[in-house]
């Protein structure tokens, strides 16, 4: 490890990020200002990674948002669908088409526009999901804090338990009982609401912990102790007085598990649970081109899977830094 | 013993313990008894209308329990108290009239406000809870609430972050009188303040006491703060009163042995000369108190009767006293 002063590849950055520091607090001290010099942008700046993490994952969601307009087709429209453009390969390749940039998958569908529209469909079920597990798991945890004894001794029992069941287990159970219900219904119908149920009850613990332990240090405070001398219902003080003093670390759990369960939907589809190829996800897309990928057509396997990890590691990284950037003791 | 007409607060045979035993499987498997710890043992006085009655005692003795007992926060396990003519306890709707004239000022200013609310809300929360107020008027009761304690109307819009420890503490007084009560418990409104804005604080709580003719609860461990406030005190040790006494009188002739311990502990010119009792020991464990009277392992004139049998609150000169060896005439001043 011989280092030379001037090959340190931290000094640089250092100096610019105390200068440009220095230069926002002497600036008058408006709203934006203000904003400008919050430790949390500083600290954002400060790191590289985490710049360019947030460009590509505002990039992806911006792309996958719109998709109907950004992509060059609709892979969903069967019309413009031709069997004879179906594993064309990337543009650059030998006999690649040039309005298929990233190739075409088994029939004939664009894969760029596939993935964009793969990419939407993951993120809405990775949104959807940290949603229902962080209300479900907030609620819980605030109930379980506060309340206390039995309630809390069951709640969190039902925690334990349910962290044993894999997602995927709960997965085929709730698809299962869903087609077991609803005859009718197809799967292009319910595989989005089947995910989302399934990913939000394997991931609703982790919140459920953090809100209980934080809401057993605060509802011990003397304001939540004034606020039942007034006689506020319970329900009034949870909400009023603990839940906005318990949130801060669920934003960083939730950006985390955003991640997680972008993959594991993935997983879920791979493994043919998931969203049905007529409408696929990343993880179905990459289940579709497995089966071509040793006759030669890797494209159509390997562009998704190269999305899904630009994604989940961008997203992973925002979360870490956010992590970090909210919690100084965990430096 | 029927209460005085004057009298607003009646306590009587208050005892409080807490469960601290091991899990139920454990103490099962373990063959481990119950473990009880006795807070507050027996505690009876009463509060005149218009006067401030202190609790005082070291840390343990109970205060911040019997605090927390007459405002209804936590139950007692035994005792009666009697507020505004309407027995605390049961859920009555006279009870909850009863909350409304009834609030607390906390120790630790810090903890004892919403940091994410604004102090305006904070203040008008019991206006509205309990419907003092409607629309425009909360606005208005807010700011002369603020006025009163000697803030600005315009620091309603601040977050309570960006007050200091001292007005932090006129904010919750504020909070404590907006729904006018009559009665205010004061569990050590100041042991977390600088001793010169505890001197604001208290001289604040004087003039307000006057202006709205409140009646206090005064907890506290400092003598100093109980001498300035209190028209009577109360001396607790180990959960059981000890010795009940005009404010003047106690710091005069107090009669208790542990008072007179207490007391000597105080850095004071006057008694510059005079020899000093000093404090010896420590407060026993609650969850295992001594036999008989529980000062006895610290008290200087313990004889074989302290160690028996526990002494009851006798009348001794103005004062009411717990002590074997004040009733027999051996603590001869």
């Amino acid at each position: 490890m011989s280092a030379g002063p001037n090959d340190d590849p931290d000094l640089p950055v250092d100096n610019a990020a105390r200068e440009s520091r220095a230069m926002m607090t002497v600036r008058p001290r408006g709203f934006v200002t203000r904003a400008l010099g919050s430790d949390l942008v500083f600290a954002f700046l400060r790191s590289r990674l985490t710049v360019v993490a947030a460009i590509v994952t505002l990039t992806i969601f911006l792309a996958a948002a719109f998709a109907p307009w950004v992509a060059p087709h609709d892979p969903f429209d069967l019309a413009s669908l031709s069997l004879l453009d179906s594993l064309t390969p990337p543009a650059w390749e030998n006999g690649g088409s040039a309005s298929y940039i990233l190739g075409t998958d088994d029939q004939g569908r664009d894969l760029l526009s596939a993935i964009l529209y793969g990419t939407r469909i993951s993120l809405a079920v990775g949104f959807a999901s940290v949603a229902f597990a962080a209300v479900l798991g907030i609620t819980l945890g605030l109930i379980a804090g506060y309340v206390g004894g039995a309630v809390d001794s069951v709640i969190m029992r039902i925690a334990d338990v349910q962290l044993t069941f894999p997602a995927i287990l709960i997965a085929l159970l709730i698809d299962g009982t869903t087609r077991g219900l609803f005859p009718g219904l197809t799967r292009e119908e319910s595989a989005f609401y089947v995910l989302t149920i399934s990913l939000g009850l394997s991931f609703w613990v982790q919140y459920a912990r953090t809100v209980r332990g934080s809401t057993l240090v605060e509802a011990n405070k003397e304001y939540v102790l004034a606020a039942k001398l007034i006689g506020l219902p319970s329900w009034l003080i949870m909400l009023r007085h603990v839940l906005p003093n318990v949130v801060g670390p669920v934003l960083v759990i939730a950006t985390i598990n955003l991640a997680l369960a972008i993959i594991t939907e993935a997983t879920l589809s791979f493994l043919g649970v998931g969203v049905p190829p007529t409408q696929p996800s990343l993880g179905t897309l990459i289940r579709i081109g497995q089966d071509y990928l040793f006759s030669g057509e890797w494209w159509i396997t390997m562009f998704p899977g190269a999305m899904l990890a630009i994604l989940v590691l961008s997203v992973n990284l925002l979360g870490d830094w956010l992590r970090d950037a909210l919690n100084p003791r965990l430096r | 013993m029927s209460p005085a007409p004057d009298t607003l607060v009646e306590v009587s045979d208050l005892s409080k313990t807490f469960d601290i035993s091991p899990p139920w499987l454990d103490r099962v498997l373990e063959r481990i008894p119950r473990q009880l710890l006795h807070a507050v043992t027996d505690v009876t006085f009463s509060i005149r209308r218009g006067e401030t009655f202190a609790l005082v005692g070291e840390s343990g003795s109970g205060k911040s329990t019997i605090a927390k007992i007459v405002v209804g926060l936590i139950p007692a396990n035994a005792g009666h108290i009697e507020i505004d003519g309407v027995t605390m306890g049961r859920d009555t709707r006279a009870v909850r009239t009863l909350r409304r004239r009834m609030q607390m000022i906390f120790q630790d200013p810090y903890a004892s406000l919403n940091p994410r609310m604004r102090v305006d809300a904070i203040v008008a929360e019991p206006i509205r809870a309990f419907g003092i107020a409607h629309g425009r008027a909360v606005r208005e009761r807010v700011g002369d609430l603020l006025r009163a304690v000697g803030l600005d109307a315009r620091d309603g819009q601040k977050f309570p972050h960006e007050f200091s420890g001292g007005q932090r503490q006129r904010i919750c007084i504020a909070r404590a009188l907006a729904s006018d009560p009559a009665f205010l418990v004061c569990d050590e409104p100041t042991s977390a303040l600088d001793v010169s804005v505890q001197a604001q604080i208290l001289n604040l709580m004087r003039d307000l006491q006057a202006e709205f003719g409140l009646t206090y609860l005064f907890i506290s461990h400092d003598l100093a703060v109980v001498r300035h406030m209190a028209s009577r005190i109360g001396v607790l040790y180990l959960g059981r009163l000890a010795e009940v006494a005009p404010g003047a009188s106690l710091f005069r002739n107090p009669r208790h042995p542990y008072t007179r311990m207490l007391l000597d502990a105080v850095p004071d010119l006057d008694m510059s000369g005079r020899p000093r009792t000093p404090v010896t020991g420590e407060i026993p464990n609650p969850i295992d108190p001594p036999s008989g009277c529980a000062f006895h392992p610290r008290c200087p004139l313990a004889n074989e009767r302290c160690r028996r049998e526990v002494p009851l609150l006798l009348p001794a000169g103005e004062a009411i006293v717990a002590c074997h060896a004040v009733a027999e005439g051996r603590a001869a001043a």
